[in-house]
C-alpha cells in the first residue's frame, strides 16, 4: 500500500510547535484521541511543494521535555516516536522543533531524539526572536555538530516552510538507521533513564549551544520589562483580577447581541415549523422536542466561544504561566499547585476540557484532587439554569454603587462554586489524596503576540466539538425526554391540570423519584428536569421547557418558561435549585472523561458520591433556611 | 587574595542578583523534581539569576537559568546551593 509518508512534529512546551503545525497544515487538521486515553492526536496534511505524491502526514505530538515521560500527555510522544502508541504507525521522519532563544535547553532533547535514529530535521524555530535578543546563531555549525539538516523557521510568519519542506522530503528518502529499524531500541530506552547519561546530555548541549551562539546584546528585555509588572506582588495580582473580571463580564456583555439571533432564529424556526404541519406528534416533536431543546444549548456558543478566547489568548501570549505563578501560594493553602490554575480555569468553561488539562500536572496526586475538584468551578452549561432562575425570582434591582442585585448573585454563585472547591480540596488532600506534592516547578515562557489563526482555529475546533455534542448526546436526551413525557397519551378527556406528568412514563418515573427530592424542596418537575440534565447540565433548562411547554394549555404556552416557573415554584424552592446546581454532580461526560482519566471507576463514582451528597445538603440547607425565614 | 565566597541557599538571593550553582543535594530531592531540574539546565557550575519573588511570602520564586525563567517553590529551591559573585 502506498500511504502517505508519518512525519511526527517533536519539540519542547514552548517551541512554537502548534504555530509551526497550523503553518504547514493551515485547515487541513483534524483534532481526535489515541484510543483508550484522553491525550488529543493532532494530525494535518502537509504539502510542500516537489514533496512526496500524496503529501506527508504530519502529527503535532504534545510537547515535552525529555522522552523520559512525566505525564500522560509526555508519555503519548515516547511511545509514537518508540514505534508503540496503539493507533499510530512508527513516524518516517521526525521534525524536532526547537527555540532558537533557547537553545542549550532546547538541544538536550534533540540530542536525546537523534539517539533514536529516525530521520530527523531540526527546525530552529523563532529565528526571528532570536535575532531580536541578539543572538547569531551558526547553522551550518549546527548542522554538522548534529550530523542532521537544520532549517531556520519562523512560524508565524510563515517564513522557512519551503526549505523545511525540501529538507523532509530529503530526509524520507534517506534508508533510517540499524536502531530505527529494530525498534525495541532497549538501549536507548535505558539512555533514557539513566540519571548520568541525562546530566552528560545537558552539558553536551549547553557546550554545543555555546559553541554555535554569538550573543551581541542582552536577551529577552521585552519579558523581562513586562514581568517586572506583571509579576510585582502589588500590581501582578491586581493585574490577574482585572484580566479575570474583565473575561468574565465580556462572557456576559458581548455575548448579549448574538445570543439574541440565535433565539431569535430558533423562534422563527419554530413558528414556521407550527404554521406548516398539522398538529399532530411530528409537530409536537419538532417545536416542543427538537428546536425547543437543541435551541436552547446552542443559545450557549457565543458565551463557550468568548470564554475559550479568553484562555486561548491568555495560554498563547504566555501570560498563562504568570498567572500560575502568582496563584501558586494560594493554591498551596488548599494542597494544590499553580499548575491547577490553568485546568481550573479551562473549567468555568467546561469541566472536560480543564479535566483534560490536569495532563501537564505530573504529581498523580495534585492532578487527581484537582480532577475532583474541577467539576464545582461553575461551567458555562450551569448559566443557563442560573441565567433562567435569576430572572425568574431575583428581584431586578440595585443594591448600590450601580451593582444589581441579580448580578450579584450569580457572582455569589460562582464565588460558592470556588470556595466549595478549595474546601473539598483541602479535605481530600487530607485524606483520599493525602500524601506530599512534587511541589511546582514550571517553565515561563518569553511573552509573545498571540497569533489570530492560531486562536480561532482553535475557536474553530472548540465550536465543532460542542455542535457535535448538541447534535449528538443533547439532541438525542431531548428527543427521549420528549418521548417519554408524551407516551402514553393523556386521554382526551382527562380533567387533570397535568395530564403529560400524570400518564406519560417520565411523570411515573418522577413520581417515583420524588420523596427523594421533596425534603429539599423540588418538585415533580425539577425532578424529571434532573434526569435529562445528566446528558449535559444545561438540558435541565431545555427540560423545564418541554416539560411546561407539554403540559400548557394554549394560554401558557404563550407564557415564556420564566413566567411559567414563576408562577408554579416558590423561592425557596428556586433557591434550593439554584444551591444544587453549584455542585451539579449529574454529567456524564465529566463521569466519563474522569474514568478515562483515572483508569477505572473509582474516582469517578466517589465524583459522582461526593458531589451529589454536597448537592443534596446544600439544597435542603438553602430550603429549610428559606422557608424558616419565611421566604415561602 | 583570592578566597572563595562562602555558598548560600538559592532561597537567600535578593532580586536581580546573580550567582552559580555550587551543590546541588540531588538525594533530598523526588525523581521527578530532580529529573525536570535537570531537564530545565540546573547543575552544578550553571550561572543563575533571582528574578521574582511571589506575591505571598515572597513564595514561589522565579529564577532565570541559561536563556531560560523558570519557577519553583522555596521548598524546592531549598536543594540548591549557590556562591554569590564577589562584592
Amino acid at each position: 500500500m502506498n500511504m502517505a509518508p508519518l512525519v511526527a512534529l517533536v519539540g519542547n512546551p514552548n517551541a512554537g510547535k502548534t504555530s509551526l503545525f497550523n503553518a504547514l497544515t493551515g485547515a487541513r487538521q483534524k483534532v481526535g484521541n489515541y484510543p483508550g486515553v484522553t491525550v488529543e492526536r493532532k494530525v494535518g496534511r502537509w504539502l510542500p511543494a516537489s514533496g512526496p505524491e500524496r503529501g506527508i502526514e504530519l502529527v503535532d505530538l504534545p510537547g515535552t521535555y525529555s522522552l523520559d515521560a512525566a505525564s500522560p500527555d509526555e508519555q503519548v510522544t515516547h511511545d509514537v516516536v518508540m514505534g508503540r502508541q496503539p493507533g499510530e504507525r512508527r513516524p518516517d521522519a521526525i521534525v524536532a522543533v526547537v527555540d532558537a532563544t533557547n537553545l542549550d535547553n532546547h538541544l538536550r532533547f534533540v540530542l536525546e531524539l537523534k539517539d533514536l535514529g529516525l530521520p530527523m530535521v531540526v527546525a530552529l524555530n523563532m529565528a526571528d526572536l532570536a535575532r531580536r535578543d541578539g543572538l547569531e546563531i551558526d547553522l551550518a555549525g549546527l548542522s554538522r555538530a548534529l550530523g542532521v539538516p537544520v532549517v531556520e523557521t519562523v512560524a508565524v510568519r510563515r517564513k522557512g516552510l519551503d526549505t523545511l519542506g525540501r529538507a523532509v522530503t530529503d530526509a524520507l528518502a534517506q534508508p533510517p538507521a540499524a536502531e530505527a529499524l529494530d525498534g525495541s531500541a532497549a538501549g536507548v530506552e535505558r539512555a533514557l533513564r539513566d540519571p548520568a547519561a541525562s546530566r552528560a546530555r545537558g552539558k553536551a548541549a549547553r557546550a554545543l549551544a555555546d559553541s554555535v551562539t554569538v550573543e551581541t546584546h542582552a536577551s529577552r528585555r521585552w519579558t523581562r520589562r513586562l514581568d517586572r509588572v506583571l509579576l510585582n506582588p502589588v500590581t501582578g495580582p491586581l493585574i490577574l483580577a482585572t484580566i479575570l473580571f474583565v473575561m468574565f463580564q465580556a462572557v456576559f456583555a458581548w455575548a448579549e447581541a448574538p445570543m439574541g439571533w440565535i433565539e431569535a432564529a430558533i423562534g422563527w424556526l419554530q413558528a414556521s415549523a407550527s404554521a406548516l404541519l398539522p398538529d399532530n406528534l411530528l409537530r409536537s416533536l419538532i417545536v416542543d422536542g427538537i428546536l425547543n431543546g437543541v435551541g436552547s444549548v446552542i443559545v450557549f456558543l457565543p458565551q463557550i466561544l468568548i470564554l475559550f478566547f479568553f484562555i486561548l489568548l491568555l495560554e498563547q501570549t504566555g501570560y498563562m504561566t504568570r498567572a500560575a505563578f502568582l496563584m501558586d501560594r494560594l493554591m498551596a493553602y488548599a494542597g494544590l499547585s499553580g499548575r491547577a490554575f490553568i485546568p481550573l480555569l479551562s473549567s468555568f468553561a467546561c469541566a472536560i476540557p480543564g479535566i483534560m488539562a490536569t495532563r501537564t500536572i505530573a504529581d498523580p496526586r495534585d492532578r487527581l484532587t484537582t480532577i475532583l475538584i474541577a467539576p464545582l468551578m461553575t461551567c458555562s452549561a450551569r448559566l443557563p439554569v442560573y441565567a433562567v432562575i435569576i430572572a425568574a425570582f431575583i428581584p431586578d434591582r440595585s443594591v448600590g454603587a450601580g451593582i444589581g442585585l441579580q448580578g450579584l448573585t450569580l457572582f455569589l454563585l460562582y464565588v460558592a462554586g470556588i470556595v466549595a472547591a478549595f474546601v473539598a480540596a483541602l479535605l481530600l488532600r487530607r485524606t483520599v489524596t493525602s500524601g506530599t506534592g512534587h511541589g511546582f516547578l514550571m517553565e515561563m515562557p518569553s511573552f509573545q503576540t498571540p497569533q489570530l489563526r492560531d486562536i480561532l482555529l482553535g475557536l474553530w475546533q472548540r465550536a465543532l466539538i460542542f455542535l457535535k455534542r448538541a447534535g449528538t448526546i443533547i439532541l438525542v436526551s431531548t428527543v427521549i425526554l420528549w418521548a417519554l413525557l408524551s407516551f402514553p397519551r393523556a386521554p382526551a378527556d382527562s380533567a387533570s391540570r397535568n395530564p403529560a406528568l400524570e400518564h406519560s412514563v417520565a411523570g411515573w418515573i418522577s413520581r417515583g423519584l420524588e420523596p427523594i427530592f421533596r425534603p429539599v424542596g423540588f418538585n415533580q418537575e425539577i425532578t424529571l428536569a434532573l434526569i435529562p440534565a445528566m446528558a449535559a447540565r444545561e438540558v435541565a433548562v431545555s427540560a423545564l421547557g418541554t416539560v411546561y411547554s407539554l403540559q400548557g394549555d394554549e394560554e401558557a404556552v404563550e407564557q415564556s418558561l420564566v413566567e411559567r416557573l414563576r408562577s408554579s415554584w416558590t423561592l425557596p424552592t428556586a433557591l434550593a435549585f439554584l444551591a444544587w446546581f453549584v455542585f451539579a454532580p449529574q454529567c456524564l461526560s465529566t463521569i466519563a472523561v474522569t474514568r478515562r482519566e483515572t483508569n477505572g471507576w473509582t474516582w469517578p463514582l466517589f465524583m459522582l458520591g461526593y458531589l451529589f451528597g454536597l448537592a443534596y445538603l446544600a439544597a435542603g440547607a438553602t430550603y429549610w433556611v428559606a422557608t424558616a425565614l419565611g421566604a415561602g | 587574595m583570592t578566597t572563595e565566597s562562602p555558598s548560600v541557599n538559592l532561597n537567600a538571593l535578593a532580586v536581580d542578583q546573580s550567582a552559580t550553582i555550587s551543590h546541588v543535594d540531588w538525594p533530598s530531592l523526588d525523581d521527578a523534581t530532580a529529573r525536570r531540574l535537570q531537564e530545565f539546565g540546573v547543575d552544578e557550575g550553571i550561572s543563575v539569576q533571582m528574578l521574582h519573588h511571589g506575591p505571598l511570602g515572597r513564595d514561589p520564586i522565579a529564577l532565570r537559568v541559561g536563556r531560560m525563567t523558570i519557577a519553583l517553590r522555596r521548598s524546592q529551591a531549598m536543594a540548591i546551593s549557590v556562591v554569590p559573585p564577589r562584592p
